[in-house]
This record gives C-alpha cells, structure tokens and sequence, in this order.
C-alpha cells in the first residue's frame, strides 16, 4: 500500500512509523516540539499543511491542517512539492537541502542544531513510508 | 547546488604587512592571553594603528572557547563598535571572534543557535579579519565555528558561511616559535581536514583538489616542521596545509573523527587537533567496512603514492599511513595513550556516544555508526586495535 503525498492518510503513515522506531525513540528522547511540514503544490493558492506533534521520542498527533491558525507549532519547515519529492526519495540530502535554502525551516535553530541524530532518524522514518506523489 | 566560498587570502613573508591598507576606523582584535604574552598581538595592533585605525584587544579567549566568553567578547565589541573584527590566534581565538561578530551584528542571537540555514545578514557593522598563529585548524578560510557548552560537557558544531572571513592573513612569522607538541596536534588536524574533506558525503570537484595538495604537503613537511621548528619551508608550507585544508574542508565538510574528536574533547578536553587526528585511522578503517562504493579512498591514497588498486587496499595504507605519521610525531595513538583510564571511558561512554551522535559532522560520513558501532570506535581506539567491523 502506498500513501499520497501530502495527505492525512500520509502524516498518520509516518506517525506510526515514527513510533515504531527505536531509532528515533532514542535520538527525541529529549526532542520537545511540534511542526508544520508546508508543501506548496502546483497551481495551488496556498501550501498543503501536515502537523506532527514530537514529544519525548514519540509522535503524540499528526494530522492534515485545513487552516492554519489550527496550531502554533515550535516549528515550520517548507518547500515546494518537487524538493519534498527528492527528499522523500532521497535524491535531495536534507541537511543539503536546508544549507542550501531549497527547504526553509524556522523555529529555535539552538535545538535544531543539537538534535542532529533525531533530525537524521526523523527523515529516515519519512523515507520508510511507502509513497506516491501527485503527477 | 552547493557553494565554494574562499577569503582573499594573504599569505608567504611580510603577508601582515598587508592590513596597512586596510581602510576603515576601528579594528577589535580577538585573542588570548598567550598571543599577546608572545608579541603577535602587538604586531598586529602596530600594523592596524599604522593604517590609522584605532585598535582595541579582548584576550579572554580560552582554548575551546565557551558560550560564556562568546557573549562577553560581544558584548566589548557593541561597547567599542568596530568596523574590522580580528580573530588571532589558534582555532579557539579565530571561532570565538567569529562567534562574537555574529552577536555583535544580530544581539539577538543565541550562540548555540549560530546555523548554516539562516540568512544573518552581517557586514552591517564589520567585517573580519583572520590571522592564524597556528597550523591547523583552517579556520581562517573556513565558515565552521566551534564553541563549548561547558554545563553540557559538549562541543557545538556550528557555522554560517556569512560568518567566513574577508581576508586571511597566512603569514609564516606567526609560527615559527610554536612547541613541537603543539605544531604536531595542529598539523594533524589540517591533515584529517583534507581527508575528511575528500572523503565525506559532500566531497565536490572543487573541494576536491585542495585536500589533496593539503594532505601531500602535511606528510611533507609535517615531519620537518615537527623536528625542526626553525626549518622556514616547513613552517611556511605547513602554514599554508592548513589554509589549503581549511578551502578544502570548508567547502565540503568535516566527518566522523571529527564527531568522535569533539566528543571526545568536550568531555576529556584532549586537545582539538589531537583528538580529531586520533580517530582517523580507524574511521578510515571503518568506513572502508560501509557500503561497498561508499568511499573515496582510492584517490587520496593515489595521489600521495600509496597502493590504491582497490578501496580496501587503499583505505588499509591510509590508516596505516597516518599511524605511521603519528608514530614519527610522537602522538598518542590511542585512548589510553592519552592517559584516560577504562574506567573512566566506561563512566563517560554514555554521553561520548550521544554527543557523538548529535555531532554535525557525524552525519557526513559515508558509514553513520549507530550507538553500538559508536562504542565500539571508542573501545577500539581505547585499546589502539585497528577497527574489523
């Protein structure tokens, strides 16, 4: 089974894999923050939203945003649908992505930077979920 | 997409002399206390008042320089406010006064936040200078900061690329009277730079080139440098190495001894260059053991004429190359050479691992080790036993 990319169905596909991990449990231990993954589709007025909310090595929440005043998440990372897809499908180095401004993210930058591993456990969990992009 | 980014860099005799065009009102160097006993910040002042500059010194800079002297140093600089921040010194000096310009542009910065993804918009109120009175660290002409959170016991992998100097000044004369020890943990540090540079997972065709000059040149004259501090090719060039290595590295990344030598520094506080260094062969080793293709090894080895027929092959001369190097500069090659005790690893393995782990360069090897592998390294390297996993 595969699941759309961005969907409701998608971020709780991640979820479960998220805490399924011991992996990432271990590296979030300490991880406190929730974020908003903003994908900016083709054509669209406004980006698809997904939120996941990261406690202490599991995810607590994670859902399809409609409008996004819904949550004031730690954090906010952003990108067009394409750069999501090389991501997702590992053609794009996340941390490439970031340094190289094709992925924007925004929030506490001191935590980001201290929490490499859960970062790197996170997207390897994204990456885990079986995938199908928009054509 | 990636970048190069290079300093205008001044280098080879009289190089100093350089800043006595320098235009501009105020100059605030950053050092420490052991630079200005020696002369070198004197120097530099006298240069700097000649181009009619005023000049002002903060020399509080520690080795590993903590997130406390950071703000400090930022805070002299929205005292003094100059227009030209002068980092000399070894790598500590340098980072710090990196550290400092950026809270010195943004106050509103956290230090532990400085980070390569956002756009900090300096050179509102500065630019900066760098002046290395060491042979190794490179970071002269790189964007990498490192700062110390001492209540955590953890080196911080930091940087912007905003944050790389406008001009490097490589000037020889700075190094001749360094100690041996010293000249020898450095220069071990520029030569993991140039292989971590050409070996990790962001390696470029123009990062390329420059680590291999570097590690050609730290095998040269590294030896020379060591044994004889009055050789003046072997001090310039290995100055030089260690700019090379810097361009090199900067422009792709640092790796896994690197991950492991800032662990280990942040808690046993061995000395940067000597810590990084200590872990090349047997991440050199342990990589080789990754993902067949994964590695690079087979080019460094043959530039520097090694056999390189195959990955493994190349990777096993490496390592033994650099234990070779390190033997003949009479460096530790362990843990327990460095006097840390078993037990005293086994007390501090948990958090040499996390720190390990949650350390920016580890995530740029070709082989990441998981928590167990990690340990291993340590065990390994405790016990001086080449890495067979």
């Amino acid at each position: 089974m595969t699941y759309k990319f961005p969907s409701d169905e998608w971020i709780k596909a991640l979820m479960e894999e998220l805490n399924r991990s011991e992996a990432y449990a271990e590296a979030a231990a300490t991880w406190e923050g929730d974020f908003y993954f903003l994908a900016d589709l083709p054509g669209a007025d406004k980006p698809a939203m997904l939120y996941m909310d990261l406690w202490h090595g599991k995810c607590r929440e994670a859902f399809l945003v409609t409008d996004e005043s819904a949550k004031t998440p730690a954090f906010r990372m952003s990108a067009p649908l394409e750069t999501w897809k090389k991501v997702l499908t590992k053609k794009l180095d996340p941390i490439q992505g970031l340094m190289t401004g094709q992925l924007k993210l925004k929030g506490n930058m001191a935590m980001v930077m201290k929490s490499v591993k859960a970062s790197k456990e996170l997207v390897e969990a994204c990456t885990r979920v079986p995938t199908e992009f928009p054509a | 997409m990636w970048f190069f980014k290079s300093p205008e860099i001044v280098f080879g005799e009289e190089a100093l002399g350089y800043l006595e065009r320098l235009e501009g009102r105020r100059a605030h160097i950053v050092t420490d206390k052991v630079i200005v006993g020696l002369g070198h910040a004197a120097r530099v002042r006298e240069v700097l008042e000649s181009a009619g500059l005023e000049v002002s010194i903060f020399d509080a800079v520690e080795p590993d320089p903590s997130l406390e002297t950071v703000r400090a140093g930022a805070q002299a600089m929205l005292d003094f406010e100059p227009d030209w921040i002068v980092g000399l010194g070894g790598g500590s000096a340098m980072d710090a006064a990196k550290a400092m310009w950026i809270l010195y542009e943004r106050p509103d910065m956290d230090p532990e936040g400085i980070n390569p993804i956002e756009i900090l918009h300096l050179r509102r109120k500065a630019r900066m200078i760098a002046i290395p009175t060491t042979s190794g660290t490179g970071s002269e002409a790189t964007w990498a900061v490192v700062l110390t959170n001492l209540a955590e016991r953890r080196k911080l992998g930091l940087g912007s690329r905003e944050v790389l100097p406008d001009i490097a000044i490589v000037d020889p004369s700075f190094v001749m009277a360094m100690p041996p020890r010293l000249t020898a943990d450095t220069g071990m540090d520029a030569l993991t730079h140039a292989f971590e540079g050409y070996t990790c997972v962001y390696r470029n065709s123009f990062s390329d080139g420059p680590c291999l000059v570097a590690a050609k040149l730290v095998f040269e004259y590294l030896p020379r440098a060591y044994r004889n501090g009055s050789d003046e090719e072997a001090r310039a060039r290995m100055h030089y190495a260690a700019s090379i290595a810097g361009i090199g590295f900067g422009n792709s990344m640092a790796s896994l001894a690197h991950g492991l030598g800032h662990s280990l520094g942040g808690v046993f506080h061995v000395p940067h260059g000597r810590a990084v260094s200590l872990f090349l062969p047997y991440v050199i080793e342990f990589c080789a053991r990754g993902e067949p293709g994964s590695t690079s090894y087979s080019g460094m080895a043959r530039f520097l004429g090694l056999p390189s027929s195959s990955e493994v092959e190349a990777a096993t001369a490496l390592a033994a190359a650099v234990r070779a190097l390190q033997k003949e500069l009479e460096q530790p090659l362990s843990l327990s050479q460095c006097g840390i005790s078993a037990a005293e690893l086994e007390k501090e393995m948990s958090l040499l691992v996390s720190n390990t782990g949650n350390d920016s360069s580890t995530v740029t090897s070709t082989r990441i080790p998981d928590d167990a592998e990690t340990r291993r390294l340590y065990e390994h390297a405790f016990e001086g036993k080449p890495v067979d996993f």
